[in-house]
């Protein structure tokens, strides 16, 4: 078994820009749940929106990349409107199946036959993302760094990914630690309260809702950059759960957790992934074939997400005293 | 801040009562005391307000006020609907009908946060602290006009830094009187429950109320604080805050309010001193006439459930916050006002 | 607490053991005669697709309107000398797995299709398939006469859609029974309720597959359904009830185990998609309505079993106790009904009823996968919200309706947007009546 060649696999997970997408959108899911207390139980669909309104707006409509990108924000904000009016004044749960509903709805628009010419249907949108690649600075080349290779593409946008992560997590450390977080901590806890003490509940909720699905509509596109692609299989009630697990991992009350805990995630899958496959070419397993391989992990996935939930919910970085839930 | 209504607490221990400009001991009432009576300076009126939960009337007030400047106790038997007539004059639950004023302004359809900013701030029969924030961090999440709880100013913290100090006096010159200085730094959820209802009450303060009304402030306070709890009451009416209670224990009642309202079934039986209330024949009905729970712990109390349920065609299935609707709309069962009987 | 956590971590250990060796067993003979590799393998490929690590294959299905033609061949090749050939199976289905991106002809050979059908005609045949982004394309052979569909009247779709659709809504009204009955009785949302509904089919089609008679799967496996389900109560739900969980954490929990739920099924089952037996059924003729045999016969079994369900909650000392408990669970503790047995008895009976809505699904999909339930969980989830949460009538009627707009929405939009349309109208109810059609005002949060 090769393992050089495995731990530099999940070296490359830990620094991926997919990595830092999901870190991304996990934050996103930090400040809505683990801040504010709403289930949003739809980041899958933030990140649709997103990558649909970018690639959308570069392919039909011709627009350079920041009119697209500016697009692909406006387009979360409104999502994030029309799920948070209903929603946001009933109880938790009513608000996670909303959005799980919500994220679907956009699977099944962009993957309909009907919207084939705007959508792609099932084989999603390419090529839309010259516009970003042309902004970068380095020449072509490869551009090793450690045992990682990069090429001028990958380095652009593994930077670029990085960069928007470590903003936007400046930005909610920024804002956790003021009068503003505060409320949001306070609706966490007990909403009444917070009501009795004259501050205008509905409103924070949704500028929670808003930052974090503009967190995930960011993370959306960046999910779809490294390729140039976008599939709307890839925006599945299931990318949603994924996210929630590295959340949890991290700790959901965090600003460093998400991005700890996808990192976790993508380097735990990657490990599981060589391992069993070097295992299994080495002929020491021969009860699995390398499908089922691939499969396990995910049940694995499953099984720690409900160990984290029942033992540490507060996750790795998480303090128990602050944790969201009793 | 310019507001000339608005009377900081302050240090108000050491003052002395007779020297008060708002201890007026001229009569509360205009005429006789009794039900729906007029008072001479009314802070509250409520006229008709309605609320029934399927066939319960849970409140049914024709007329009531609330004196300004005044120490008023809300009292009645479990049921009697006084936390719900609480919600609704603040805007926690929507009547069927009426229409309330506080200070001349009408409060029927405005929302809680908007009757807390109008300087009416309550506080709950279930303490409300949060449990994961500090007890200063609490503190400062009553205060009021604090900029940087916009979202777009937050980023800045030049643009609240000066307001968040003044806040932070204002918490702690009330934590000292309080007597919780010392927890200053702790988790809410490490206090006691007699602490943890110190501090709603002060959180409470925080935004300079005009009109502070209190669910059950001695519910579950340690005998040892309730002194102290009842000093603070006093000590707002000289600072010129009103206080509306909702309290069980008469003995309390007795000794801190200048006016007591009876409610029973959801209506105002009876009105005036605390010296003459006790002594009102509607109130001794009131409290003897409660109805009597079925008694679970009984065979024909099981009977009598399930005839019950049988009847209620709607509730096949109830939901998890049915139980809820009990905690927060109605007295949950757990006093028995015959045993606090004077 | 340490206790109580350690006792959780075994049971807990317990149930996932058991739900892996509980699908292990019952499909261990089953495997084999799941053909077709490399469509699991495409499969599979698709749920990593965050991995980008994809099979790339060429597919398509073969049907004569609905009827599947079997046997036909067809033959991809590449000009960089690739070729490679498949024979539709039973349904129709025909994969080629391909070494590469790249374009490829695709060629059906004419001669296989049988006589009768013939090839549409302006249909290119061979056809030029080129790779995009995506790792699957699809072609489309149309056979047949398709020009037979048009001329129907429209009363007579929308009779046959209401059918359909009130055979659907009533399959979906069982699986939300036990849904509304965990949350009106314990508040858990529960998202593995879908698994639930996907083991009933996997289960049916891994006892025929193992040679049980079609009846004998299908009371088997809702008894396995059920046992399933109260296994779950025993060593998850009990145990975290018993810890005091709070519903949020607990609606966390669930998801964890719908993933490891379903991906145990797709470990053992694969991710193609099989059928039960008689899953071909003939269409009937009835009072003008033309509906097919299996479609009629869901809809009867759904409405008997639902109303045996409505009068055991009505008539039966089990059926009051749960009410008790739903109304007020420290009431009924107190009135002296054991909370825990009136749950389990719950959970199993849920369970049971979603075991056989996950067998009448497969039927009306058609076809067994293993992520029938996820498919249908949000169904399930518009339909109880819709009646009003935790309110079994309501459900009942919601799923009804729910079932009713997908089915009649199909006349207007396409096929693959008949969910849209019962979600959306989710959402619009909670705007407005967020209690649902049912629910009172005062239980909404």
């Amino acid at each position: 078994m090769d393992f050089a060649a495995i731990f530099t696999n999940a070296l490359t997970e830990i620094v991926s820009p997919i990595t830092a997408s999901y870190a991304l959108a996990a934050l996103g899911l930090a400040v809505h749940f683990g801040y504010a207390g709403l289930l949003n139980f739809g980041q899958a669909g933030f990140m649709a929106v997103g990558a649909y309104g970018f690639s959308i707006s570069t392919l039909t409509f011709g627009a350079p990349l920041p009119v697209a990108l500016l697009v692909a924000l406006v387009a979360s904000v409104l999502f994030a409107l029309i799920l948070g009016i209903p929603t946001l004044r009933l109880r938790a749960d009513y608000l996670a199946i909303v959005t799980i509903a919500a994220a679907e709805i956009v699977r099944y628009i962009v993957t309909t036959n009907s919207l084939t010419n705007v959508t792609g249907s099932a084989n999603g949108l390419a090529t839309f993302e010259r516009g970003f690649y042309a902004l970068s600075p380095f020449p072509p080349g490869d551009y090793p760094v450690g045992p990682l290779n990069f090429n001028d593409r990958s380095l652009w946008v593994t930077l670029v990914a990085w960069g928007i992560v470590l903003l936007c997590a400046a930005i909610v450390w920024a804002l956790m630690r003021s009068p503003w977080g505060r409320v949001l901590k306070g609706i966490r806890e007990d909403e009444n309260a917070v009501l009795s003490l004259g501050k205008n509940v509905f409103v924070y909720k949704m500028e929670a809702l808003v930052i974090g699905g503009l967190f995930g509509s960011l993370a959306g596109i960046l999910f779809t950059l490294p390729t140039g692609a976008v599939q709307p299989a890839n925006y599945g009630s299931e990318l949603t759960f994924f996210l929630w697990t590295a959340l949890l991992l991290g700790g959901m009350a965090t600003v460093f957790g998400s991005v700890l805990g996808a990192m976790i995630f993508w380097v735990v899958l990657s490990l599981t992934q060589g391992i069993l496959l070097g295992l299994i070419e080495a002929g020491y397993i021969t009860f699995l074939s390398s499908a089922q391989a691939g499969q396990l992990r995910y049940i694995l996935v499953g099984v720690a997400l409900m160990l984290l939930m029942i033992f540490r919910p507060q996750g790795i970085l998480g303090n128990k005293k602050e944790l969201a839930f009793s | 801040m310019s507001d000339p209504q608005r009377i900081p607490p302050g240090p108000a221990t050491g003052q002395d009562p007779d020297t008060s400009p708002f201890n007026d001991t001229g009569p509360i009432a205009v005429g006789p005391a009794a039900p729906g009576c007029k008072k001479r300076d009314p802070i509250i009126i409520a006229d008709g307000v309605r609320r029934s939960f399927g066939a319960l009337k849970a409140v049914d007030v024709d007329h009531v006020e609330i004196p300004r400047h005044k120490i008023t106790a809300l009292i009645g038997p479990n049921g009697a609907g006084k936390t719900t007539f609480f919600n609704l004059l603040t805007g926690f639950d929507t009547p069927d009908s009426g229409s309330w004023t506080f200070d001349g302004k009408n409060l029927a359809g405005i929302r809680p946060h908007r009757v807390a900013r109008l300087g009416m701030v309550r506080t709950f029969q279930l303490t409300k602290v949060m449990g994961k924030l500090t007890v200063i961090e609490n503190m400062r999440l009553g205060g009021a006009d604090q900029p940087g709880e916009a979202l777009w100013r937050a980023m800045f913290p030049w643009l609240w830094r000066e307001r968040e100090a003044e806040l932070t006096r204002t918490a702690d010159s009330l934590l000292a009187m309080f007597k919780l200085a010392e927890k200053r730094e702790d988790y809410a959820a490490s206090l006691s429950g007699g602490q943890r209802k110190l501090l709603e009450m002060a959180r409470a303060l925080m935004a300079e109320p005009r009109l502070v009304m209190l669910d059950e402030p001695m519910a579950g306070v340690n005998p040892a604080l309730t002194q102290s709890l009842l000093d603070h009451i006093k000590n707002l009416k000289a600072t010129g805050t009103t206080v509306l209670f909702v309290e069980h224990d008469m003995h309390v009642v007795r000794h801190i309010a200048d006016w007591v309202i009876v409610m029973a079934e959801g209506r105002v039986v009876a009105e005036g001193p605390p010296k003459e209330v006790m002594q009102d024949q509607a109130v001794i009905d009131a409290y003897l006439g409660a109805h009597h729970d079925v008694d679970l712990g009984a065979p024909e109390g099981v009977a009598r459930l399930e005839d019950v349920l049988s009847e209620d065609a709607e509730s096949v299935v109830g939901t998890e916050d049915a139980g809820e609707l009990l905690a927060v709309h109605d007295e949950p069962d757990t006093q028995d006002p015959h045993g606090r009987q004077p | 607490m340490f206790r109580q956590a350690n006792a959780a971590v075994i049971r807990w250990v317990g149930v996932v053991g058991l739900i892996a060796l509980f699908a292990g067993l019952a499909l261990a003979s089953a495997v084999p005669a799941l053909a077709m590799p490399s469509a699991s393998a495409s499969a599979a490929g698709q749920l990593q697709a965050p991995l980008q690590k994809q099979e790339l294959t060429i597919r398509g299905t073969l049907r004569d309107g609905s009827v599947p033609i079997e046997g036909v061949r067809i033959t991809a090749s590449s000009t960089t000398g690739f070729s490679a050939e498949a024979t539709t199976d039973k349904d129709g289905r025909w994969v080629i797995v391909v070494p590469a991106k790249g374009t490829y002809e695709v060629l059906l050979d004419v001669a296989t299709l049988p006589a009768d059908k013939p090839l549409s005609e302006g249909e290119a045949n061979p056809r030029i398939v080129e790779f995009g982004t995506s790792s699957n394309m699809g072609v489309i052979f149309k056979v047949g006469e398709n020009a037979a569909a048009a001329t129907r009247s429209f009363g007579s779709i929308l009779a046959e859609r209401t059918v359909a659709g009130l055979s659907f809504g009533l399959l979906l009204a069982l699986t939300a029974v036990g849904l509304s009955l965990v949350f009106g009785t314990t508040g858990l949302t529960n998202f593995a309720h879908g698994e639930m509904v996907t083991f009933g089919a996997v289960s049916t089609f891994a006892l025929s597959a193992w040679g049980f008679p079609l009846w004998a799967a299908l009371v088997v496996a809702v008894l396995l359904g059920g046992a399933l389900g109260w296994l779950q109560d025993w060593g998850l739900w009990k145990p975290l009830r018993r810890r005091g969980s709070a519903l949020v954490p607990m609606m966390i929990v669930s998801i964890g185990l719908a993933l490891a739920m379903r991906y145990i099924i797709l470990f053992f089952f694969g991710g193609t998609t099989e059928q039960l037996p008689s899953a071909q059924s003939p269409i009937l003729v009835v009072l003008g309505v033309s509906i097919s045999r299996n479609t009629l016969v869901s809809l009867v079994v759904s409405l008997v079993v639902i109303i045996a369900v409505a009068l055991l909650l009505l008539k039966t000392r089990f059926g009051k106790a749960t009410r008790a408990v739903a109304d007020n669970p420290a009431l009924a503790a107190a009135s002296g009904i054991d909370v825990d047995r009136v749950i389990r008895m719950v959970w199993v009976v849920g369970s049971m009823l979603a075991a056989l809505g996950g067998i009448l699904w497969a039927y009306y999909r058609p076809g067994v996968a293993f992520n029938m339930g996820q498919q249908i969980l949000l169904m399930i989830f518009a339909g109880v919200t819709l009646g009003g949460l935790g309110t079994v009538f309501g459900a009942l009627i919601g799923s009804v309706l729910v079932g009713l707009m997908v089915e009649i929405s199909t006349i207007w939009l396409e096929a693959d947007l008949k969910y849209v349309g019962a979600l959306a109208v989710m959402i619009l109810v909670l705007l407005f009546k967020p209690q649902g059609l049912l629910g009172r005002r005062e239980r909404v949060g």
